[in-house]
């Protein structure tokens, strides 16, 4: 059905409203971490002003800003990588066998996801002092493994559930192992189920606040937690805040735009079809 | 395939594992810890057990009831608004336009962005001398207010702030819906005569409740889970008026360092949670495509 100019104009002009309210306060953090403290103070509604990077020097020249960046990298691609692939292997065998107990590991995966970090924290916190994993990165991994896998258990099940037996069946009579079936025949079919579920696990891990403000202390801290300390009850330094803003937005916004198909696949996977 | 019981094992086991070890055992601990009195930086061997005390003052405690009354009342409206917003928007954005992919890339931005630099954007926005959002009411000639000092206000504050950023999950997830929907059903309907309305109401919205189901359960589920966002707008604040449960919670254990009071609350917040998520598991039952 043809439509009406009047009507796509309309649409348009709809899709560049949302657009410019979505953007808008994630483009306040980039303006404003390039504005002068006085600027930031001054005139709000004025877009046109001389950028500098001196909160970015600022905040770049902080003696531990570096080994934040670390420790956040650290954390977010160790924890994406165990995660895949436990996640990718429990999802096979949910997806494929029938065993006692599979529902209950099932439906407790997904009661899991439901639980609130900040009810996690308080036993955490606890149970991390008796395993002497306080302070340390590998406490916040395995965390962020146990946090991230209910849901890359939940999105990929719904993958492997699309790759017809047939094909498995057919590499295991042309002599491949239940593992060489695995790796050679079902994870490229899975392709974008993985780049989904890895993107939605780094974003977690890159992000989470309050477990890794519990659990780290000054040399195990990670990028948001440096960030809220910026907010003092001297106020709020905002040029810098902003900058650290801006750096901790940097790589989820670059995926999100290398990769948004994947991502609003696997935001939709399951529910759309189920 | 018949194959011997270790190999889903194999499979399965490690992820079962680690949920149970860093998930499942630690909300469990959460519930006996409820029954000890123990501070922060003191050996685990110092606690106190005290029974059911912290259970008794938690739940005789006024602030405990309204802050799960914030965060019942949070999460009812940013919900109902972000359902009917979402759901309105893709209605009238469900045919594709040129350009729409790169649309909804801008829209998954919001959900993409750490939580702390969404709550620090929004307390800047939200200031009281140089916020975008009083600059801007200014040139309509409505007075400047102190969005974070007022009771009311600060609350419109964090509604307003995840309304942003989950109003878009709403809109991908029925657009998705949308475009799932058989095509020859809605020829068929259109054919028949059928009104505008009644094509909306009857035809399309029928034909997707289950992922709006889905989708609403989700929201509401997150909605409990939502702290961080808070934690950096208001903390809670002007006085306790946008202190939801969890941030109670984290208040309690972490700033007051009393941490077996603080796990007591948590019970209190997991009920509530876990109803809601019986309520999601029975809707939304996600191994009914098995074969």
């Amino acid at each position: 059905m043809k439509r009406s100019p009047l009507i796509v104009a309309l649409h348009y002009a709809m899709l560049i409203a949302l657009a410019l309210l979505c953007i808008a306060p994630i483009a306040v953090i980039f303006t404003t971490s390039l504005r002068q403290q006085v600027h930031i103070f001054a005139e709000p509604l004025n877009f046109i002003f001389t950028p500098t990077l001196e909160n970015y020097r600022a905040v770049l020249e902080e003696d531990k800003f570096s080994s934040y960046l670390m420790n956040s990298l650290f954390v977010g691609i160790v924890s994406t990588a165990v995660t895949l692939v436990l996640g990718c292997m429990a999802a096979y065998g949910l997806a494929r066998f029938r065993f006692p107990g599979r529902n209950t590991v099932a439906y407790a995966t997904l009661l899991l996801r439901t639980v609130p970090l900040a009810v996690l924290a308080i036993p955490v916190f606890m149970i991390w002092n008796q395993w002497h994993l306080v302070n340390s990165l590998w406490g916040l991994v395995l965390l962020y493994v146990a946090v991230n896998l209910p849901f890359t258990i939940w999105l990929l099940y719904g993958f492997v559930l699309q790759v017809p037996i047939e094909l498995e069946e057919a590499a295991a009579i042309d002599g491949c192992g239940p593992i060489q079936v695995f790796v050679k025949v079902l994870l490229p079919l899975m392709a974008p189920g993985l780049a989904a579920a890895s993107i939605f696990t780094f974003r977690i891990a890159w992000n989470e606040f309050i477990l890794a403000l519990v659990l780290t202390d000054r040399h195990t801290r990670t990028l948001p937690v440096a960030a809220s300390l910026f907010i003092t009850d001297m106020g709020v330094d905002w040029g810098k805040v902003m900058a650290m803003g801006s750096l901790i937005a940097i790589p989820p916004l670059i995926f999100t735009f290398v990769a948004a198909r994947q991502i609003i696949t696997g935001l939709t996977a399951g529910a759309v079809k189920g | 395939m018949r194959t011997s019981p270790w190999i889903p094992a194999f499979y399965v086991g490690p992820a079962v594992l680690i949920m149970a070890a860093a998930c499942l055992y630690p909300v469990l601990s959460a519930f006996q810890l409820g029954f000890f009195d123990w501070s922060m930086g003191t050996p685990w061997s110092d606690a106190r057990w005290v029974g059911l005390d912290s259970f008794v003052s938690a739940f005789s405690n006024p602030r405990v009831w309204s802050s799960l009354w914030t965060t019942l009342l949070f999460a009812a409206v940013c919900v109902s608004a972000e359902m009917v917003l979402g759901v309105a928007l893709a209605l009238a954005l469900e045919k594709p336009v040129r350009g729409t992919a790169f649309f909804r890339t801008l829209f998954i931005l919001p959900m993409m962005i750490a939580p702390i630099a969404v709550g620090l954007a929004w307390r800047y926005l939200f200031d009281a001398q140089f916020g975008l959002v009083n600059a801007v009411l200014g040139l309509f000639g409505i007075a400047a207010r102190g969005w974070l000092a007022d009771p009311t206000l600060a609350f419109a504050a964090i509604v307003i702030a995840d309304i942003w950023q989950w109003t878009p999950f709403v809109f991908i997830m029925m657009v998705a819906a949308l475009a799932n929907v058989d095509g020859a059903v809605i020829e068929a309907s259109r054919i028949d005569g059928a009104k505008w309305w009644q094509m909306t109401f009857l035809v399309k919205l029928p034909m997707v409740m289950h992922v709006i189901a889905i989708t609403l359960m989700m929201r509401l589920i997150d909605a409990f889970r939502v702290l961080e966002v808070i934690y950096v707008l208001t903390f809670g604040g002007p006085g306790d008026s946008t202190e939801i449960l969890a941030l109670h919670i984290y208040k309690t254990a972490f700033v007051g360092q009393q941490l077996g009071a603080a796990a007591a609350i948590s019970v209190l917040l997991l009920l509530v949670v876990a109803l809601l998520s019986w309520g999601a598991l029975r809707l939304s039952n996600p191994l009914k495509n098995d074969r």
